[in-house]
């Protein structure tokens, strides 16, 4: 027998510190798979309204499991409709200077800025799942089963899925170092 | 170096190109303003109006709406617009209202979907 619904104020408290606990998660999402501000703050505005109008029936069905790798598939679904419709990816990989400055100290830029880029560059090079993978796992800090609830595949396909995206990920920034 | 260090290296170097990236704050605000609209918004709109009225079939064209509508993120949006406009230009007739509202929900909605 199923337990009955929570108070809608209840869910409402919940959805509160659901929002709060993963803005930043679903806006890194959106930035590092869209490539610029003004579509990140569409992607992770409508990755919350859709996460509300359906938080109900996903808290039912989450049995207490965290409720961010299904925020974030939520933004991952926004995020194809977005590319089909516009039938585009990122033109400019990333706003450079934005992602460089915003959430690196001095001394990265000094040092690593170039062979960052050619990191951020290579990021946008890899096919959508591999991508995806690499945003989860290192702008986010998923671990392998969530990027596995995330992305719909299980737990071993995902550890595959990684460790191929960052071997192509790392031949890419190679191929980059070494072109004339 | 070896083939472990590399990638630990290599790792670290990925961690570093994708660090998180703070929302702006204008986000944040526009975001909680819409959240706490949508949590208000069925209930505001049903405890407008006093069951008595609800004997008057003319009445109940609102209410039902917002019932309807009230249900979904993205529709509750439409009424949050169409009560603004609606407190803009409010007609004076009971009536009258009723049938904006539902237009101004449909107008909403068809923007929407569009």
């Amino acid at each position: 027998m199923s337990s009955p619904p929570k108070p809608k104020a209840e869910l409402d408290a919940e959805f509160t510190e659901l929002y709060r606990s993963h803005l930043r998660d679903v806006y890194s999402y959106a930035y590092y798979r869209i490539g610029n501000h003004h579509d990140a703050e569409d992607l992770t505005e409508q990755t919350f309204l859709q996460a509300y109008r359906h938080f109900e029936r996903a808290t039912r069905e989450s049995n207490g499991r965290p409720l961010r790798p299904w925020l974030i598939r939520i933004a991952h679904n926004l995020a194809a409709n977005y590319y089909r419709d516009r039938s585009r990816r990122p033109q400019t990989p990333i706003e450079d200077t934005d992602v460089l400055t915003a959430p690196h100290t001095t001394e990265t830029l000094v040092e690593g800025r170039d062979e960052l880029q050619r990191i951020l560059e290579g990021v946008n090079e890899l096919p959508d799942d591999r991508r995806e993978a690499l945003i989860m796992r290192f702008a986010l800090g998923m671990d392998n089963r969530e990027i596995a609830r995330a992305m719909g595949r299980t737990d071993g396909a995902t550890k595959v899925l990684l460790h191929r995206a960052t071997r192509q990920l790392e031949q890419i920034v190679k191929e980059r170092e070494t072109a004339p | 170096m070896n083939d472990s260090s590399a990638e630990f290296e290599f790792e670290s170097l990925l961690r570093r190109a994708l660090a998180p990236v703070e929302p702006p704050n204008d986000l944040s605000e526009r975001l909680e303003v819409t959240l706490s609209n949508l949590t208000e918004l069925a209930a505001d709109e049903l405890e407008a109006w006093e069951l008595g009225a609800m004997r008057d079939p003319r009445n109940w064209v609102r209410p039902a709406a917002a019932a309807v509508v009230g249900t979904t993120a993205g529709a509750a949006l439409v009424l949050v617009r169409a009560r603004r406009r609606a407190r803009r230009n409010r007609p004076d007739n009971a009536l009258d209202a009723a049938e904006k509202a539902l237009r101004d929900v449909f107008g909403e909605a068809r923007k929407l979907l569009r």
